[in-house]
């Protein structure tokens, strides 16, 4: 076994940890929240202030029978969870956590990238695997030989693959600031602050930390917006609209198979955000306090930072599903096609030109 | 040891797929063996040293041609069952002549040419990679021609699909 095959297994399983206790952490925190937005308690028997509320839930599910639908496609219906969950997993490996990590051990160093992989097509990877993930939702729809299930995953397919477009054309002005398809690069090209050639523009915004989100508010908006409909959260959420749909694609679902269909949605919204982070909020990076804080605790700032960003974007997709009420279909796709498409085009071209004069000068000079 | 199980297992699973696109009698288990054929050969670009093209491949096909594959099947229906005589006369015995005759001019060929009967994968060159800017360099430089030719073509393609799906007469009751 050579080491870098124990460092891969070691970050697999830090993966696998990190996020199934994160989506512990995460349901809870949204039913706190959504709670206390309409005024309600929510969970507060298992646990202190309820927190273990999920894990109580987890359980429940596991010991629950399994249902299997006397018109379901078996082999279908079965798959259908596994091919919802494995993506999700796959996705959060390319999002870089921290710095390169210099570990002692056995009297050699190792430098371990704190990333589980530095893909050099990153961009491709994530939109690839999140278009894989289309294939539960349509197969779970399809499978099951129950009506409102089958609408459901014909309303997620379009629903997907509509925002999906969006999504992949507002990270391009990204690319092309950042110059690079991995993620870590990405990263990189944020770190250092903001300057202007204007002198008495300079002094104010360099100190503001260079992170995309400034020079490409509207591809943030709009990367945001395709997000939130990318994973079916509300006000998108046409695919589970409990209204019409009862449940939606996972109507036949019980027991743990249904979880492992709550679970991906919680699982990738947190990469959503984490992934929003990473491409505009400028990731990992952020003041480690080197000079005031124990080295340990600056050495997991990084972490930290990340954390803080992602939850607060995980706060405005929780605020977004209290507040706003669900879209019609056609509205749906009007925004999707007419407004959001459109606009990440003329973005694009906006950024390109941009980048073309501040690289080449004005053609004429 | 290592190399031949990364690539014996994504090659299985690839023709498992196949054989499932052919002989499976539900369109949309053709249509998922089709999507497993299409990620498995992924797998084999990556350890073939081409990422970019496997991104390309898992993006293009297996995310967006089948999904709409599997949402058309799943919009027409899949009730129904498979068609299985023959709507042209005879066209088992023809398509398998055809086949034959294929086969017996390829078996010819190499067995007269110098082909030889290596059958073990080639050594991948691993020193170049096929990175996004690698391919970007030589796409828009040597062959910038053809591209700017199909991108033409696939906008021709479009535009073609749109007026065949637009119905005048239904925007006239709208003004």
């Amino acid at each position: 076994m050579s080491t870098e095959l124990i460092v891969a297994l070691i970050k697999a399983n830090i993966v696998l940890g990190v996020l199934l206790t994160n989506t512990i952490l995460l349901i809870w925190f949204e039913r706190k929240l959504v709670a206390g937005m309409q005024s309600r308690v929510g969970p507060d028997r298992a646990g202190p202030f309820g927190i273990l509320q999920t894990v109580a839930d987890a359980i429940k599910l596991m010991l629950k029978e399994q249902i299997l639908p006397l018109k379901a496609d078996r082999a279908m219906y079965l798959l259908a969870p596994i091919v919802a969950l494995v993506p999700s997993f796959l996705i959060f490996m390319i999002i870089p956590l921290g710095p390169n990590l210099n570990i002692e051990f056995g009297g050699e160093n190792y430098i371990v990238e704190f990333v589980g992989a530095d893909l050099n097509v990153g961009v491709l990877y994530f939109l690839a695997l999140s278009s894989i993930a289309v294939y539960s939702v349509v197969l779970a729809g399809w499978s099951s030989g129950s009506k409102y299930p089958l609408l459901g995953g014909v309303r997620a397919s379009a629903q997907m693959i509509s925002y999906e477009a969006a999504m992949g054309l507002a990270l391009v002005p990204v690319i092309l600031y950042s110059g690079s398809l991995s993620l870590v690069d990405i990263v990189d090209s944020q770190s250092g602050n903001l300057s202007s050639s204007i002198p008495i523009l300079n002094s104010i915004v360099s100190f503001i930390p260079k992170w995309n989100v400034f020079p490409q508010f509207v591809a943030f908006g709009i990367f945001f917006i395709a997000a939130v409909a990318e994973v079916n959260r509300a006000p998108f959420d046409l695919v589970e609209a409990e209204q019409e749909l009862v449940g939606g694609f996972h109507t036949e679902y019980s027991g743990f198979r249904f979880a492992m269909f709550f679970l991906a949605e919680y699982i990738n919204m947190f990469n959503m955000c984490a992934i929003t982070a990473t491409f505009f909020l400028g990731g990992w990076l952020g003041p480690t306090f080197e000079n005031f804080l124990p080295p340990f605790l600056s050495s997991i700032m990084p972490i930290i930072w990340l954390g803080v960003k992602t939850f607060s974007l995980l706060f405005i997709f929780v605020w977004i599903r209290a507040t706003l009420p669900r879209l019609r279909y056609d509205q749906l796709m009007e925004l999707g096609w007419k407004r959001l498409i459109p606009a990440s085009l003329v973005w694009l071209i906006l950024s390109a030109v941009v980048l073309g004069l501040r690289e080449f000068g004005l053609p004429w000079s | 040891m290592f190399e031949l199980l990364i690539f014996f297992l994504p090659a299985s699973v690839l023709i498992i797929g196949a054989l499932i696109v052919v002989f499976a009698k539900n369109p949309v288990h053709n249509a998922m063996g089709l999507v497993m054929t299409l990620i498995s050969l992924a797998i084999i670009y990556i350890t073939l040293n081409a990422t970019f093209v496997a991104m390309v491949q898992m993006l293009v096909y297996a995310g967006a041609v089948m999904t709409l594959f599997l949402f058309v099947i799943m919009m027409i229906g899949v009730d129904k069952k498979e068609q299985t005589s023959d709507s042209i006369k005879g066209q088992t015995f023809l398509v398998s002549g055809v086949f034959l005759i294929l086969m017996s001019l390829l078996g010819y060929v190499a067995v007269n040419s110098e082909f030889s009967w290596n059958l073990w994968f080639p050594a991948v060159d691993y020193v170049v990679e096929g990175t996004p800017q690698l391919i970007a360099g030589t796409l828009f430089t040597t062959w910038i021609f053809p591209f700017e030719i199909i991108s033409i073509l696939l906008i021709v393609a479009t535009a073609a699909a749109i007026a065949l799906a637009y119905d005048s007469k239904i925007r006239n009751k709208d003004a």
